[in-house]
């Protein structure tokens, strides 16, 4: 590709960055030319953001070496970073919704005459902006009145206008839909054109394939591959995405879990559930007993399709069936009342109540359940709490330390604790081994398996696909917030998988 | 906490060898043991009402009355603990309610306006003293109610749900009273704010009942635990199947029926009724007794005992204020000093920048030796 041949205007070498004990970035490198949009990949964890916040200066770096156009600079913050040339748009908009589009596009710097700011001035410099991109807007309303593909393009367009050599998307289309996608490419081609190199960080796999000529892979903190987007298969990009390096860990599936499947009883059946804007409609049936492995990237609707399950969200359409009676799933306390538990995505900000000790927390579903007048004895809950400590190896010096200040691993180990006291009959666990250490990822997946022994019907969201291909008894498939597929038995492994999420 | 400890102890440690453990001043400085601050900050007030008033302390008994200093803080503490009490549970769940003051305001008229009826010579059972004091409560849970369905079903934020009633309710209890403040000479009522019993008023032992009562009901269920929960994270609470929304209305009312009995005591003690400023300004009295004892405006863990030493710190120090030669004019002033004083006295992060404060000091001293 030609633009090989031209010098690069941005260079990472060997950037890192360490937060508390292990690395958010270790040892990346990273180019972008003029003139290229440079896809940046990676599930939750990979490192994107961090990568980002270096470039642009919010954080400091502790090794590596960032030149722009040949030239070693030392971002201080975004702002810093915005006068060397780089600007970065972020999902939600920096901007003033209360202000014109053309104030929005010139605020700090709007035209003068004899010494006071001009609206005409500024209004007229805005339009012929705008014009540029062929956007052609009423630029004296406000911007709110505007939809966020065109917030987004003015907060673009502004950081292009400021300065930018170099422009930063993160998920800029997350929240538009075909057209308002269509409308932001342009403006990116555009952009192409001026030379200007662009940073696009994004989860749609189809627009990276559309509008991007470089795509870096990133995982866990590493750079794993740069590939021309032309000459990267999806499959490899899946694959690089997801990593493999469990399938050796973690052997081949187990057959004996789908043996005696059939004779199990259903626990619940979903039909025909769907929200605007979180995922469209879905059937999905659970067994007793039962695996069920949620397979897809970040992104492709598999948290949402959990939170409709358990009533965090309501479905707007399609019914519902525990043991064969229909349900209303309105409500996490009704999903609870008939016998469903959830360990979220973001332990910290949906599971944990940091500030409680590891037993009140451990008690808390369960007195949840109960009622508040009944409450559970002390030597009881103590009881309930030792117990979990030691069947889950949960490493705290004892039940009374507040929970927040317990590692990763062992925070999921209580919010399993959790669901485990008050004896649910569906467990949906998101992520469950995301972010915890070796040790206890093999514990929590031999927890899944035990409770599946059971009789418990386990519904199990992840990235880690060996992970899922090892304890699942059926495996759904979603990509861009749409279920795709089933598979089950042996129909199931980690090609199989990755077949399903890349075909077009 | 252990970062906090690192931060002050690690200087020394270029200098001389790490103190032992035990060592009591840098303990102090460094601890982390509000209860005990709280505590010792209404033991050195007191120790000061002493001083100012030799005779602070001396209680005796004058008709049947238990008389002197330290009894009438706690009998004018009483309504303000009252609110505390109440005030603690919304806080706790990262509420706050302007409206106590308010809500005092229009219960004590409601029973006012009712007793008249009755010592008008109405034979309506509802206008009897017991169901008077029985509606004016009534009255105050539907104020807490209101506010607690704004916040709670709504989802409007709590000062400004409560700020409504705040401002609307003196004007309900004008409407209540039609602009008057009608007195009134029924001995039930009045018996709330000036009765005795063995001597002691009244109002306190209100005000212990409701401290029990309220304790019993916040720690021998489990209430108390999902309350704390909610303040602490909402969401995750509502994941784990609280019904966070019901917890709020409950401590919104528990706030309201808090507010109606330090209304009708308040009442009862002027044996009146005054829509425009009986229980003025109480509502922000409560917030600081509560924030000084030690429950955090951004919810979570509660203590109602410290509270009550909270409003009782409060209370010794308007006494002491009253009975000194002091110019009444500069009352206000040095109650808010002290209050900053008793804050800044519980905050760690105060107590470690007067640590760094003394650290040249400490240096000097190892170099000499």
């Amino acid at each position: 590709m030609s633009t090989n041949e031209q010098p690069a205007l941005l260079e990472v070498r060997g950037l890192t960055k360490t937060f508390t004990a292990t690395p958010a970035l270790s040892d990346v490198d990273f180019t972008l030319y003029p003139g290229e949009v440079h896809a940046v990949l990676g599930e939750n964890g990979a490192g994107k953001s961090t990568l980002i916040k270096l470039i642009t200066g919010v954080y400091k770096r502790d090794a590596g070496t960032i030149h722009l156009n040949g030239k070693t600079i030392e971002p201080r913050n975004p702002r810093h970073a915005q006068e060397l040339g780089i600007s970065a748009v972020y999902q939600e908009i920096n901007l003033i919704p209360t202000l014109s589009v053309a104030e929005n596009l010139f605020v700090g710097r709007q035209p003068r005459f004899l010494g006071m700011v001009s609206m005409q001035l500024t209004n007229n410099k805005a339009r012929k902006l705008l014009k540029t991109f062929n956007i052609d807007i009423d630029v004296t309303r406000d911007l709110s009145a505007y939809s966020i593909a065109i917030q987004q393009i003015v907060a673009i367009v502004r950081g292009v206008d400021l300065s930018a050599k170099i422009l930063i998307l993160d998920e800029p289309t997350s929240s538009l839909d075909r057209h308002e996608v269509e409308t932001l490419f342009s403006v990116i081609r555009s952009l192409k054109e001026r030379g200007i190199g662009i940073l696009l960080i994004t989860h749609f796999l189809d627009q990276v394939y559309e509008i991007s000529d470089r795509i870096t892979v990133l995982r866990n903190g590493r750079k794993v591959g740069e590939h021309l987007t032309k000459e990267l298969p999806r499959k490899k990009l899946i694959s690089e995405m997801l990593g493999r390096e469990f399938t050796e860990t973690l052997g081949k599936r187990s057959s004996q879990t789908t043996a005696d499947n059939s004779k199990h009883e259903t626990f619940l059946d979903v039909k025909g559930f769907a929200k605007r804007g979180m995922i469209e409609s879905f059937d999905l049936e659970i067994k007793k007993g039962e695996i069920v492995g949620l397979a897809g990237l970040l992104g492709s609707g598999r948290t949402e399709l959990g939170q409709l399950v358990f009533g965090i969200n309501r479905s707007e359409q399609g019914e519902a069936f525990v043991e064969g009676k229909k349900v209303r799933l309105n409500s996490p306390r009704k999903a609870i009342h008939h016998g469903f538990g959830l360990c979220p995505e973001d332990r910290k900000v949906e599971g944990l109540i940091a500030d409680l000790t590891v037993r009140e927390n451990i008690i808390l579903a369960l007195q949840a359940k109960m009622g508040w007048y009944r409450h559970i004895p002390y030597r009881r809950q103590e009881q309930f709490a030792n117990e979990m400590i030691a069947a889950l190896h949960i490493a705290t010096p004892d039940a009374e330390k507040p929970v927040g200040q317990l590692s990763g691993g062992n925070q999921q180990k209580v919010i399993l604790a959790r669901w485990l006291v008050s004896n649910p009959e569906f467990l949906i666990l998101d992520e469950p081994t995301r972010g915890i250490d070796i040790g206890a990822h093999a514990e929590i997946i031999n927890i899944i398996k035990r409770l599946a022994k059971e009789g418990k019907a386990m519904m199990v969201i992840s990235s880690e696909l060996a992970e899922i291909v090892d304890y699942s008894d059926r495996v759904v498939v979603l990509r861009d917030r749409k279920k795709l597929t089933e598979l089950t038995g042996d129909e199931i492994s980690e090609d199989a998988i990755m077949h399903a999420i890349a075909e077009k | 906490m252990v970062e906090m400890e690192k931060q002050v102890v690690a200087p020394l440690d270029e200098n001389k060898p790490r103190r032992t453990p035990n060592f009591k001043w840098s303990n102090i400085l460094r601890g982390d043991n509000r209860a005990l601050w709280t505590i010792l900050a209404l033991v050195i007030i007191l120790i000061v009402d002493r001083m100012v008033s030799p005779s602070f302390f001396t209680v005796r008994m004058v008709n049947g009355r238990l008389t002197g200093s330290l009894i009438n803080t706690l009998d004018g503490a009483a309504p303000i603990i009252l609110l505390s009490i109440g005030m603690t549970l919304v806080i706790a769940t990262k509420g706050v309610d302007l409206s106590v003051g308010a809500v005092m305001a229009i219960c004590g008229a409601v029973a006012a306006v009712l007793i008249n009826r009755h010592e008008a010579g109405s034979d309506n059972i509802l206008y009897y003293p017991g169901f008077v004091i029985a509606i004016a409560i009534l009255a105050g849970a539907a104020c807490g109610l209101w506010n607690g369905i704004l916040v709670a079903l709504f989802d409007i934020q709590p000062i400004i749900a409560t700020l409504i009633l705040m401002v609307a309710g003196r004007g309900i209890a004008q409407m209540i009273t039609d602009g008057q403040s009608p007195t009134f000479s029924n001995e039930t009522l009045a018996f709330m704010g000036q009765g005795t019993i063995f001597g002691m008023p009244f109002p306190v032992y209100v005000a212990l009942i409701a401290l029990v009562g309220v304790f019993l009901l916040v720690r021998r269920t489990a209430l108390g635990l999902l309350i704390e929960s909610v303040g602490i994270n909402s969401k995750a609470s509502r994941y784990t199947g609280v019904n966070a929304a019901s917890i709020k209305l409950f401590v919104y009312i528990i706030s309201g029926i808090c507010a109606a009995i330090a209304g009708l005591i308040v009442a009862g003690e002027n044996t009146y009724a005054d829509p425009h400023t009986a229980g003025m300004w109480s509502e922000l009295d409560a917030i600081v007794a509560v924030v000084i004892g030690g429950t955090l405006l951004s919810g979570g863990r509660f203590n109602l005992v410290l509270s009550v030493v909270g409003t009782l710190i409060i209370q010794s120090l308007r006494i002491g204020l009253y009975i000194s030669d002091l110019h009444p004019n500069a009352n206000l002033v040095v109650k808010a000093i002290v209050i900053l004083l008793v804050l800044l006295l519980q905050s760690k992060e105060f107590k470690q920048a007067i640590g760094r404060l003394f650290k040249p000091l400490l240096k000097l001293r190892a170099v000499f030796r």
